[in-house]
């Protein structure tokens, strides 16, 4: 909302410089965004205690006293070489007469036609005066300097509204109003600020003019001086001269109008004009124009018909207003041009032959105030706020009134803004105004009664506002306060309870304790928060049961990182064909099928479309677009994916954890370190080395397995018991040219491993807590022990055997090589484990170890057809 | 005999005078102490001298062998050190020259920052709460004190589902009801970290999704001071022990009063530069005292019961802590960013 400080002084006294008033508007709620010198010139230095920084930036054009004043114009000559041009014999009450070359179409008319029965009033710059260049685009400051044009020199000028700043307007000069003085400097004839506010949802009733000054004045502790709603009413009587007929009184609880003839369609007053353009509007016409200037004054929109279309329309007959829900099929040519299909919810505004507006939104075009109007009808009306809103958003309209109503309009506003749109109308066009409203208003607001107690608003803000100053500041926002005592509590308590009546204007103030809350953010808000003390929090403390979810998750964010892994956060909403370009199990469903996603209606784009249902296809755009720049990546993320289920609304979120790893295992450095590319076995140590951290050592079964998106042979299932904790492998390479990772021929060499594990499942399994083993005593026996198998027979069944057929004695068998060759033989492999064995009580004898050795012998050979060899160490 | 010891003596050591490494050193041992030595033959001559001079002879012999054996020794110990640094002048390293270069894994930015609002927060006693993403609207706004169709709706830029009535949250704040609901009778203190969604065009400035954190506390004298208190005493820990705030109202459907708190520009130390936009401060979080009706509906009797809250933006805080011009950095997760942490 833009508010020009000249309209504010109106109905209320500033003696705030315009900084320290913002900073005011601000800090009672009302954001201050912008504030714009049109004219004045701003301070800059520090006012009214306010330091430069800390209020808001002042921006726009001052007009130099000295340099630019109002000038009458005498006489409009023509220009001796040019036709276009005109030159102006002009007074600057200076006494001296000067000669001031123009092209201002909008003084041509008077172009040799003698001197001026009535001078026309001109803001006048001089030489040397700073204005904007109405020839260039945007606002570039020039200098004015002396110049000849077509061999006339010319050293001032009159000035568009443009090259003063106030608007984009370059179509002529600004005819100022005859009661301009002459002489006298523009900026105090019309200097002015505009303050742009940003108003929260809930600020409606300050969606005006009045509205701001009220709370300047609750603020600055001045009396607010609303203006005058007197109409001058001299016609005969509206009464029985028009009917009107609202249907849903719950979506229109009032409708009234007035009526005024024998207006003449003109331009406004330039000062109404000027202040329309400031307050962001485009002046029309007198009619339009007295509609918009009440409503920016008082928020109350109006909306002015022809009257003569509405008699037309009854042929004759006395107009009936109807306001009501659409037929069927019902359509509406608004004033925007547009043919619009209406909803079954939007309400109209009618006549016995049809639709003439959006009501509470937009006139139609066929009854529309034009420049051979004679008769004007003024409506003022009141509609139910979430009616409006949900047309503003169904028909995809905004205007200055839907503004205002979709945010609540109180009913009681519509006679107020009806009278003085009225009065301004009479005053502007010369009309006569008939007497008398026709006012239906069918479903009457009730006034708002809310009890307040002083020790309730202590118990929300913490401390003590006396009575008297809750009541001087809710009567300063008009509201009214009754003190009576309280039945519960005598008045031996000292505590009054407020009886605070809600005024008219406004309906943003509920009942019983919402009202109460309603009235300490008031209370509050014009107090200051800044006057609000910082205490610590002296409340009962809450049982304390942490979040071990999170915790674990937390946990595993960090032992990936201690294992030299960087983690990444990737978009959580994707498309189908990305996550479908996957073709594994877990991200299951294709890019055509809608069940299987949380799919949104209104996506920004079609890449962003349904939520994800695996995290894999986010993590490999982002190694594909590291990979153009980064020779190593070891990623993962941790997150949710989202599944719906058959039967419920939401979906599932379980967490997922991806991770990807490719490139030499080591950063490339001086000292040429280990440039082996990570392969399978890199990322299986990652993930053991993560089982190990959890506690959950040999619990993760590997299984060899067909996983789509890893190349054969080179996958495997990770089974948890018997749920599947996920599967890992080495990127098939249709998947890698589906996601563009590492496509490059020369890439085609380096393993991509990637993991996608079920975090639920994981978690689940860590236990409480874990035991510890002591350390030994005694020293342990180590020895070697080559097992010849053939190739098929899993490594891992063999170490399983071991260790069962090892028995208490044997601590440990540890992998340490793998050969295949001529030695042994083809379709065989050796495996080579270090046995350590160890007692907890004694030192093992020779005996005792070869017993062990025998019995693992036995076992390997009898399960798994194995051959051995010992070697002592 | 005792001439011929002096003379040897004197020899010797002059010969020793000469010796530069040790294998002469070793040469002149064997030479003047080894077996085969003049010392050693005289030595075994003395039991051939006569009686009286035999133990004179003998006195003077073991000393100059004792002489010897130190100045040897002596000789030794130089040359080894003088060896020792020799080779360590060879051997010497450029210690300019970079250090091993370590695989270093790193957090995300978003979580070392959730993680940094987690410190402060749970040391005043608030406990991380977390709830689902996609959500009802009923709990995403019903619950919330916004009906539909309330003018307020339009402060969220709100994404849809196909499935009616269910959204990817707006904003933490369903947090507040889930927490309510779990835990009423009890007081509350907790805060709900969170991913949410807004229909937004991807730029600079805004995202489509972002992270939240939001506060929640329930209570018996639960007050406005105590609000602004805890949420100065918040931004101090974050921003610096001296960082001043200031809080205005703003409204959210949720709250009443509702409040914006700024903090001083900790960029320009509140002179005004690009990142508070002249302003000379940042706003930084939405708070407020939790309004009757979401009391209400979370189960709590709002004439006996009043509440807190408060909620920030995760990226937005990481922005100003970093100087981070582009929200988009976050998503892209391009190592280069992510390595910077």
């Amino acid at each position: 909302m833009r508010v020009p400080l000249s309209w504010l002084t109106n109905f209320v006294n500033i003696k705030l410089s315009p900084e320290a008033l913002a900073h005011k508007l601000t800090f009672a709620g009302l954001e201050v965004e912008d504030i714009e010198y049109v004219g004045l010139a701003p301070a800059d230095r520090d006012i009214d205690g306010l330091p430069p920084q800390g209020r808001p930036k002042a921006k726009g054009l001052a007009w130099d006293r000295e340099k630019i004043v109002v000038a009458q114009v005498l006489e409009v000559l023509p220009h001796p070489n040019a036709d276009r041009l005109t030159l102006l014999r002009l007074d600057d009450g200076t006494g001296a007469e000067h000669t001031v070359l123009t092209g201002a179409p909008n003084l041509f008319a008077y172009k040799g036609t003698g001197p001026l029965p009535l001078p026309i009033k001109v803001a006048y710059a001089r030489e040397g005066a700073v204005l904007i260049d109405g020839h260039k685009s945007g606002r570039e400051l020039m200098t004015l300097k002396r110049a000849k044009i077509r061999g006339v020199e010319s050293s001032s000028m009159a000035c568009s509204e443009k090259e003063l700043g106030i608007s984009d307007d370059h179509e002529g000069v600004i005819v100022l109003d005859g009661d301009a003085p002459v002489g006298r400097p523009l900026a105090d004839y019309m200097g002015d600020v505009v303050f742009t506010i940003a108003l929260t949802p809930n600020m409606a009733r300050n969606a005006s003019v009045l509205g701001a000054a009220r709370e300047i004045a609750a603020l600055t502790r001045q009396r607010l001086k609303p203006p005058s709603y007197d109409v001058v009413a001299r016609g005969p009587s509206i009464k029985g001269r028009l009917a009107i007929e609202i249907r849903r009184p719950d979506l229109n609880p009032r409708f009234s109008a007035m009526l005024i003839n024998d207006v003449t369609i003109g331009p406004s007053p330039y000062w109404v004009q000027r202040r329309l353009r400031l307050a962001g509007m485009r002046p029309i016409n007198n009619v339009v124009d007295a509609t918009n200037y009440a409503m920016l004054e008082l928020g109350e929109p109006l909306h002015a018909f022809d009257w003569d279309a509405l008699v037309a329309r009854a042929q004759g007959g006395r107009p009936t207003i109807i306001t009501r829900l659409p037929e069927p099929g019902e359509t509406l040519r608004t004033l925007d041009g547009v043919e619009r299909k209406l909803d079954d919810f939007t309400i109209l505004v009618s006549d016995r032959k049809g639709a003439l507006s959006l009501g509470g939104v937009m006139g139609g075009a066929e009854s529309e105030v034009s420049q051979g109007t004679r008769n004007v009808l003024l409506e003022a009306a009141a509609w139910d706020l979430y009616n409006i809103r949900r047309t503003v958003q169904s028909q995809r309209l905004q205007s200055e009134a839907a503004y205002r109503f979709s945010r609540g309009v109180h009913p009681a506003m519509a006679e107020r803004g009806l009278r003085r749109g009225i009065e301004l109308m009479r005053q502007w066009t010369g009309g006569t105004v008939a007497r008398g409203v026709v006012d239906a208003y069918p479903k009457k607001a009730r006034p708002v009664v809310v009890e307040l107690s002083p020790s309730e608003v202590e118990r929300v803000l913490g401390m003590k506002i006396t009575s008297k100053e809750i009541i001087r500041i809710l009567e300063s926002l008009e509201f009214t306060c009754e003190t009576k005592t309280s039945r519960q509590r005598p008045a031996a308590s000292g505590q009054a309870i407020l009886r605070v009546t809600v005024p008219d204007h406004r309906l943003d103030i509920g009942a019983g304790i919402i009202g109460q809350a309603d009235l300490i953010e008031e209370i509050a808000r014009i107090y200051g928060y800044e006057r609000v003390p910082e205490v610590q929090m002296d409340d009962l403390l809450p049982p304390q049961r942490g979040n071990k979810d999170l915790d674990m998750e937390e946990r595993v964010r960090d032992l990936l990182v201690d294992m030299g892994l960087q983690e990444v956060a990737t978009y959580r909403l994707t498309s189908p064909e990305q996550q479908a370009r996957l073709p594994e199990a877990s991200a299951g469903p294709k890019a055509g099928d809608d069940a299987a996603y949380v799919r949104l209606a209104n996506p920004i784009a079609p890449e962003r479309s349904v939520m994800r249902r695996s995290i894999l296809p986010g993590m490999l755009q982002v190694l594909a677009a590291n990979a153009r720049h980064q020779d190593r990546l070891a990623l993962f993320e941790v997150g949710p994916v989202y599944l719906p289920r058959v039967g419920q609304a939401l979906p599932d979120e379980p967490r997922r954890l991806a991770i990807a790893l490719t490139g030499p295992r080591e950063p490339m450095d001086w000292k040429g370190r280990d440039r082996t590319l990570m392969a399978f076995f890199d990322l299986k140590g990652v993930l053991e080395a993560l089982e190990a951290a959890l506690h959950l050592e040999s619990a993760v079964a590997y299984q060899a397995a067909q996983e789509d998106v890893c190349l054969p042979g080179r996958a495997s299932s990770l089974m948890l018991g018997e749920a599947r904790l996920g599967w890992m492998g080495e990127l098939h390479p249709d998947v890698r040219q589906a996601y563009d990772v590492l496509t490059e021929p020369a890439q085609a060499g380096q393993p991509v491993v990637v993991a996608e594990l079920d975090l639920e499942v994981l978690l689940s399994a860590v236990g409480e807590r874990h035991v510890v083993r002591p350390v030994p005593a005694f020293p342990p026996v180590k020895e070697d022990l080559a097992v010849v198998v053939d190739d098929a027979v899993p490594g891992a069944s063999v170490q399983r055997l071991i260790q069962a057929s090892g028995g208490d004695l044997l601590a440990e068998a540890a992998l340490f090589d793998l050969y295949r060759g001529d030695q042994i033989g083809a379709g065989k492999k050796s495996l080579a484990f270090r046995l350590t064995y160890l007692a907890p009580d004694r030192t093992l004898t020779d005996a005792e170890v070869a017993k062990v050795r025998a019995r693992i012998g036995k076992q390997l050979q009898q399960e798994l057809g194995a051959t051995l060899r010992t070697q002592g160490t | 005999m005792i001439d011929q010891l002096d003379t040897l003596e004197a020899d010797a050591l002059a010969g020793l005078e000469g010796v530069q490494h040790t294998a002469a050193l070793e040469t002149w041992r064997v030479a003047h102490l080894g077996r085969s030595s003049r010392l050693a033959g005289l030595l075994s001559e003395l039991g051939r001298l006569p009686a009286e001079e035999r133990p004179l002879a003998g006195q003077r012999g073991n000393l100059v062998k004792r002489t010897l054996e130190a100045a040897h020794a002596a000789k030794a110990e130089a040359l080894r050190q003088a060896e020792l640094q020799q080779g360590a002048a060879a051997g010497a390293l450029d210690v300019s020259l970079p250090g091993r270069v370590r695989a270093r894994g790193r957090l995300h930015p978003s979580t070392q920052t959730l993680r940094q609002i987690y410190a402060i927060w749970t040391e005043m006693g608030f406990q991380i709460y977390r709830s689902r993403d996609i959500e009802t609207d009923e709990y995403n706004f019903g619950l919330l004190n916004i009906p539909a169709h309330h003018p307020a709706r339009d402060m969220w830029d709100t994404f849809y589902t196909t499935t009616p009535n269910v959204i990817p949250r707006t904003h933490t704040s369903p947090g507040q009801i889930h927490a309510m609901r779990q835990f009423c009778p009890e007081p509350l203190r907790v805060i709900l970290p969170g991913m949410c969604y807004r229909y937004e065009q991807i730029t600079a400035r805004s995202e489509i999704q972002f992270q939240q954190v939001e506060g929640l506390a329930v209570g018996r004298h639960v007050t406005m001071a105590e609000l602004k208190g805890t949420c100065s005493d918040f931004a101090r820990r974050l921003f610096g022990a001296d960082v001043r705030t200031r809080f205005r109202p703003s409204y959210f459907p949720f709250t009443e009063p509702s409040a914006e708190m700024d903090v001083e520009c900790f960029v320009c130390d509140s002179r005004g530069c690009p990142v508070c936009k002249y302003a000379g401060w940042l706003e930084i979080l939405g708070c407020g005292m939790v309004h009757p009706v979401v009391l209400k509906n979370g189960g709590y009797d709002p004439r006996r019961f009043t509440g807190l809250a408060f909620g920030m933006g995760v990226q937005r805080i990481t922005m100003l802590l970093h100087r981070i011009r582009d929200i988009r950095c976050f998503w892209a997760n391009d190592v280069r960013f992510l390595e910077q942490f």
